[in-house]
């Protein structure tokens, strides 16, 4: 799936929320279950997502072309939205990863209910994956 | 946990009725507003006194000799009376007008600190201290050469004065603790630590933000030197407070900030200061939140502050027996006296996400450091979610909050 028609997949799924401030609030934070567990040995200072309120470290390797993320918080709701990122990005080009236009987080309302400093938490979070998008297509192009 | 004798006697839901912020709706439910150490809610005669001050009065006050800055300075100086006697100061010079308990205290640490403390010096503060009344300490030490000493704290957050005894020697001249503390709600036994810090002929600063709207505070029974009150925290507006400071220390006080009415005199050649309170008062004040200060006062007297400390002592009494009952819960803050505010963690559930959901209900409490970061690290956590009261709040909705745990402990546990 592209990145776009996995936004659209998750406007959909919020979008049955029904704009309930409490159930989107469980809803972010089962995601963020979901999501599985960083190893310890990554949870280190240099990947530490900077800006962030909540601490998230994210890591990311390369798979043949494609990028695949890992990422860990400690608090539910900041996992939750972290895991819509992964789930976005995981699998993309870093070209693709880098040239997405993310629409989704407005057209859900996201910004009522996760507030100013978790926006811009987010916001990092969002620059740090393409910051490694770009470093793996940079590094890429050198060496070929 | 100490509750008062009293038992309280006022008519919550008609003094809920004067706070028109309180009639709302946050995501879906009603209002339930439990963030009062941060900030306390306005009785409508303040909000009326602002709006009636930029209607009929608005002036500049002091100089002006028209009928509108006479009106405006009455007013302002009515105020300055009406703290005199919520406070029991000797003299109405005694209060000065800061933009809160900030600026009160870096008032002291600058002006005080800068002519009276030299390298070597002391000055002791506790654990448990709002940053406010850390920082300018820490900044004034640095710039003379003074060392800064920490009265410890203990598991259920209640100063070691047999510790703070051994740290006051000859060499310490200012002590700066706060009445009640923000994170905890601990009523620090404050005269105690005045009359120790008096025979070593220390000067003694209290922090009173949490304490001005909840616990009687007389200066001169206390015999503290300075004593800082946030208006913001007592019903008032925010942008204003009060440093009272004893006359005899704040006339031999250099000015903290120069410019227009801390003046007498001012040529090139030298400028002479203008008397206390006027001394530091420097530029045009904040005229309309001093005078609606003074419906915030009224208010608080006309309830009797001994009955809004019995009603928030019943409050924090219901929430001390509901919130254990709840297994994760654990109790942050658990001295023997204290005011009106709880914290709590809850293990493997972090309090920013507690802080979502409550919200999410319509609850509003405060989460993280609070302004503690010291008092955080000794108890090992990265932060808490507070509980605070005020007069308008109910049992109904300690309820609230306790349900709204319930449900999060048992979605995530």
């Amino acid at each position: 799936m592209t990145s776009n028609q996995i936004q659209d997949e998750i406007i959909n799924e919020f979008s049955l929320l029904d704009g309930d401030m409490e159930m989107t609030v469980f809803y972010i934070m089962e995601l963020g279950q979901k999501l599985p567990p960083m190893k310890e040995e990554d949870k280190t200072e240099d990947n530490i997502v900077k800006g962030c309120q909540s601490k998230v470290w994210m890591t990311a390797n390369l798979h043949h072309d494609t990028l695949h993320f890992d990422a860990d918080s400690n608090t539910a709701i900041t996992k939750g939205l972290v895991s819509l990122l992964v789930r976005i990005f995981n699998g993309q080009t870093p070209e693709d990863i880098m040239n997405t236009d993310l629409y989704f987080m407005h057209k859900i309302g996201m910004e009522r209910f996760i507030g100013t400093q978790r926006s811009n938490g987010f916001a990092s979070m969002i620059k740090q994956m393409k910051l490694y998008a770009l470093a793996y297509k940079t590094k890429k192009e050198l060496s070929s | 946990m100490d509750t008062l004798a009293l038992k309280p006697t006022l008519d919550i839901s008609k003094i809920r009725k004067q706070f028109p912020i309180l009639n709302q709706k946050v995501n879906g439910k009603n209002l339930v507003y439990l963030d009062n150490a941060a900030t306390n809610q306005k009785p409508q005669r303040v909000i009326d006194a602002l709006t009636a001050y930029y209607e009929k009065d608005n002036a500049n006050i002091h100089r002006g000799i028209h009928t509108l800055a006479e009106r405006a300075t009455k007013a302002y100086e009515a105020t300055r009376h009406s703290m005199q006697g919520f406070i029991g100061a000797k003299h109405v010079e005694e209060i000065i007008f800061t933009r809160g308990v900030t600026e009160s205290i870096n008032l002291v640490a600058s002006s005080y600190g800068r002519a009276f403390l030299k390298a070597g010096d002391e000055v002791i503060i506790s654990g448990m201290e709002h940053h406010s009344n850390i920082v300018p300490w820490q900044m004034i030490c640095e710039e003379k050469g003074a060392i800064l000493k920490v009265i410890p704290v203990s598991e259920a957050g209640e100063l070691d004065l047999d510790a703070y005894r051994k740290l006051v020697t000859t060499k310490t001249k200012i002590v700066a603790v706060n009445h009640a503390s923000n994170s905890l709600g601990t009523i620090n036994p404050i005269k105690e630590i005045i009359d120790i810090a008096h025979k070593h002929e220390a000067v003694v600063l209290i922090d009173g933000a949490q304490a001005s709207a909840h616990l009687t505070v007389n200066v001169q029974e206390l015999d503290c030197d300075f004593y800082c009150i946030s208006s913001h925290k007592m019903y008032g507006p925010t942008g204003t407070g009060i440093l009272y400071g004893k006359k005899e220390l704040l006339e031999k006080m250099p000015p903290y900030m120069g410019g227009g009415e801390m003046i007498k005199e001012v040529t090139f050649a030298k400028t002479t200061y203008n008397d206390i309170p006027y001394k530091f008062e420097a530029g045009t004040p904040n005229i309309a939140d001093v005078i609606a200060l003074n419906e915030a006062i009224s208010f608080i007297n006309e309830l009797g502050k001994e009955n809004i400390a019995a009603h928030e002592a019943e409050l924090l009494a219901y929430t001390v027996e509901k919130l254990p009952t709840l297994q994760p819960v654990k109790l942050i803050g658990t001295a023997k006296h204290k005011v009106g505010v709880q914290s709590f963690i809850i293990d493997g559930i972090h309090h920013f996400d507690i802080g979502q959901m409550l919200d999410a209900r319509g609850i509003a409490v405060r989460t993280g450091h609070h302004c503690t970061q010291p008092l955080m690290d000794q108890f090992g956590i990265e932060g808490t979610v507070r509980a605070s009261y005020s007069v308008y709040n109910t049992k109904g909705e300690v309820d609230q909050l306790v349900e709204g745990l319930e449900r999060i402990i048992k979605f995530l546990k």
